[in-house]
């Protein structure tokens, strides 16, 4: 320690700071070259919402399109909006763009970079009582990997792409033939396949600091099994991904030197097959999904818990059911593909293990039920946020548990039923989690406090505008409208129409969440260190709002006394910086 | 070595682990249809086994079942290619030739690969090819026609399986692929 502290006393005095733990650096290498958990978890979080509004907007040309039968927007001349009514199949054409982009902004650059760029950097290291990731250099490559990911994506729309128009237009999902040269001539699907191998690299990075973080990083005392679960949520996710993501890379990988190099991975003609690329994009595909939304399941417990009072209820159980799901994530991914022309026994086995995840799934909810049961409920805009999350998301469960069962999927597989299933768990399940993670922490990183009752007006609204947008898709679904594409039967407009007003509902529910956040920025009430009260029990909690620039100068220690759920010091010892 | 690195080291490895495994789904893959006869992928079978299975169906006189042939080629490739007939009827276990005619239309020779499954795709594993126009490569000159045969047998042990002993039809499909390398080698 002795010379820690020396070179520590020289920096200071050539500094002349009293405070160097909260010494920063100038802007651009504080924000450009930063290797602080915080910074870059901030950076995350305002990339996260940059590309949510572009994925957002872009599913705003989709609602407006499909607000009635024929086409109407694609074919105006509005730049990213519509391309002009000269030609039916480049409007066609575009219509697949923006879904795909739609789809992978989300996924790639709005949910994943929020959830586990944004607050995983934030509060991993807090809440184990580190002072930065494992990686910090890595974790600066991480995030500039994704940005290069996303720009990637973006200049992907401008190079043409199918045979009628500008940009990649095969889903989210890049099904090799359309995927390939076949179907996708033009070099957007390069630039897309690129963006995801960008993306996916930056996310293995983080997930190989995650992991090293957790493991070797965590206070004295904190063992595994008196973590928060929000980290517990996390390193199950970074495993998800470091096992999933590398099986995404080996298929695009293929199927780019398919498109440029003459290989037939996925070509009939020369001995490959495309249901190969379904089964590996799958593989990764569906612990995806996981990867998706264990960080919120981590949030939830944390918040449940928090405006409740009292421990969460079977902290082991809500544990090991996160490694469960995402275990038995791996071995259920051909539900996807129900329609391939899997033989009987085949889907009678992907059928039952789906329907296996409903159970740790059912524990997860239950316990949080059972965590408010007899507690001391405190309904701040985090809470609401968090009972929404626990029942849109049940919601979304349920039909997924329909979905599973491989005979009634023949009948619905790509139609609205699946869009609807997987709007309620992830644009209602992630995001509602996403957005309790946001009340409940962003007074701790930004400092001040939000407006809650803009947060109450943004949950009321928010969450009647999704209702809206998706609960009539179950409908049309099971009426036989299939997903992807821009024009539908005269018969199915009622509940489009309807679909389209819940999508303006949602839209003024964001102006309320950004008039919150620059309310808060400018007139916020300055937070204090732990702004919930007593119910908010973990390491974070110790430290100042914002945390020092370089948080525990005296590192925590877990103690025989503290068990899972609290983690503060006794009142008797001193308190930590 | 430092702690962090050697986790960090390991949890690297697992990645590049899972590429490599990703990779080595191609040839998984491959050798999972052809043992299983997943999606319809049909059998090879030597002149002894056919033996063997007629032997049985002449002793056990089994059900006879109706084989349907189709024929298509790939958008680029310019032939005419279609059974001679359409249906056969034969006896399970029993060998019968079946025989696809194919001819070029376009003024260059082209040389093509024959894929191929039977539908449905269960009985893929019962469905064995004694010799088959579609394990080479065929190169037909311009308005060439050839007929080529095809040797087959339905295994008698597709009467044992639950789902596919009520079987009464088995489809067997081709589709021929241009074959690009062959083509340029026959150019120069």
């Amino acid at each position: 320690m002795a010379t820690t502290a020396d070179s520590f006393q020289a920096h200071t005095e050539d500094h002349g700071h009293a405070h160097d733990a909260d010494h920063k650096p100038g802007f651009f290498a504080r924000w450009f070259m930063s290797t602080n958990h915080k910074d870059i978890g901030t950076l995350y979080l305002i990339f996260a919402i940059c590309a949510g509004i572009i994925g957002g907007a872009i599913s705003g040309v989709m609602r407006a399109e499909l607000a009635e039968p024929g086409i109407q927007v694609l074919n105006s001349v509005t730049p990213f909006i519509g391309v002009g009514d000269a030609d039916l199949n480049a409007a066609l054409h575009h219509w697949n763009v923006l879904i795909t982009a739609h789809g992978l902004i989300m996924v790639f650059f709005m949910v994943m970079p929020a959830m586990i760029g944004g607050f995983g950097n934030w509060f991993v290291p807090l809440m184990i009582g580190a002072p930065d990731m494992a990686f910090p250099r890595m974790n600066n490559i991480s995030f500039w990997l994704t940005v290069a990911g996303f720009l990637s994506l973006m200049f992907s729309m401008f190079v043409p792409g199918g045979p009628s128009g500008l940009g990649a237009g095969t889903g989210w999902t890049v099904y090799a033939p359309l995927s390939t040269d076949v179907g996708s001539p033009g070099p957007a699907v390069d630039f897309a396949i690129f963006s995801l191998h960008l993306a996916g690299a930056g996310s293995i990075l983080g997930a190989t600091n995650f992991i090293t973080t957790i493991f070797n990083m965590r206070a004295p005392g904190m063992t595994l099994h008196k973590m928060p679960l929000f980290v517990w949520s996390v390193l199950v996710t970074a495993f998800l991904l470091l096992l999933a993501l590398p099986v995404l890379a080996a298929a695009i990988t293929m199927l780019l030197t398919d498109r440029n190099f003459g290989t037939t991975f996925f070509n009939a003609s020369g001995g490959g097959d495309p249901i190969l690329y379904q089964h590996l994009f799958w593989f990764f595909g569906h612990p995806e999904v996981y990867i998706m939304i264990l960080p919120g399941f981590g949030m939830i417990s944390q918040i449940v818990a928090t405006f409740s009072r009292k421990p969460v209820f079977g902290y082991l159980g809500m544990a090991y059911a996160m490694v469960a799901i995402g275990v038995v994530g791996f071995v259920v991914w051909a539900h996807h593909m129900f329609t391939v022309g899997l033989d009987v026994n085949t889907k009678m086995y992907f059928t039952a293990a789906t329907m296996v995840i409903a159970v740790p799934t059912g524990v997860k909810i239950f316990s949080w039920v059972a965590t408010m049961w007899g507690g001391s409920l405190e309904f701040k805009s985090p809470m609401v946020w968090a009972l929404g999350f626990i029942f849109l998301f049940t919601v979304g469960g349920v039909t997924g548990v329909v979905l599973a069962n491989g005979g009634i999927d023949d009948n619905l597989h790509d139609t609205y039923y699946v869009v609807a299933h997987f709007h309620y768990v992830l644009s209602m399940g992630a995001v509602f989690s996403l957005f309790a993670g946001w009340y409940y922490w962003f007074p701790k990183i930004s400092g001040k406090m939000h407006s809650e009752f803009l947060a109450h007006l943004h949950f009321w609204v928010f969450f009647v505008g999704v209702n809206v947008i998706f609960f009539p898709q179950h409908f049309l679904g099971m009426q036989g409208m299939p997903r992807r594409y821009p024009d539908y039967a005269e018969a199915f407009t009622y509940w489009n129409e309807i679909s389209s007003y819940g999508y303006i509902i949602m839209a003024a529910s964001m102006v309320i969440f950004f008039v919150n956040v620059f309310y808060a920025l400018a007139a916020g009430k300055k937070a204090p260190a732990n702004y919930w009260g007593e119910g908010a029990t973990t390491l974070e909690w110790t430290l100042s709002s914002p945390p020092p620039y370089h948080q525990f100068e005296t590192l925590p220690v877990i103690e025989e006394h503290h068990d899972y759920h609290n983690h503060l010091p006794r009142s008797d010892e001193p308190a930590r910086a | 070595m430092d702690a962090n690195i050697r986790t960090g080291l390991m949890a690297a490895g697992m990645a590049a682990g899972m590429l490599g495994l990703g990779y080595a789904a191609v040839p998984l893959y491959d050798m999972f249809c052809r043992v299983t006869g997943f999606g319809g992928t049909t059998q090879v079978a030597s002149e002894a086994d056919a033996d063997l299975a007629a032997a049985f169906a002449k002793s056990s006189g089994t059900r006879t079942i109706s084989i349907r042939f189709d024929g298509n080629v790939a958008r680029d490739v310019p032939w005419r290619f279609k059974p001679e007939y359409p249906t056969d009827t034969v006896q399970i276990g029993e060998r019968d030739m079946a025989f696809y005619t194919a001819r070029n239309d376009s003024d260059i020779p082209i040389t093509g690969t024959a894929s191929f499954n039977v539908e449905p795709e269960y009985t893929g594993k019962y469905f064995n090819k004694v010799q088959c126009f579609c394990f080479t490569e065929q190169t037909l000159q311009p308005g060439q026609e050839v007929r080529m045969p095809v040797l087959f047998y339905v295994d008698p042990a597709i009467l044992e399986d639950e789902n596919a002993k009520d079987v009464e039809q088995i489809t067997l499909s081709y589709t021929f692929h241009r074959t690009e390398d062959a083509e340029a080698e026959a150019a120069s």
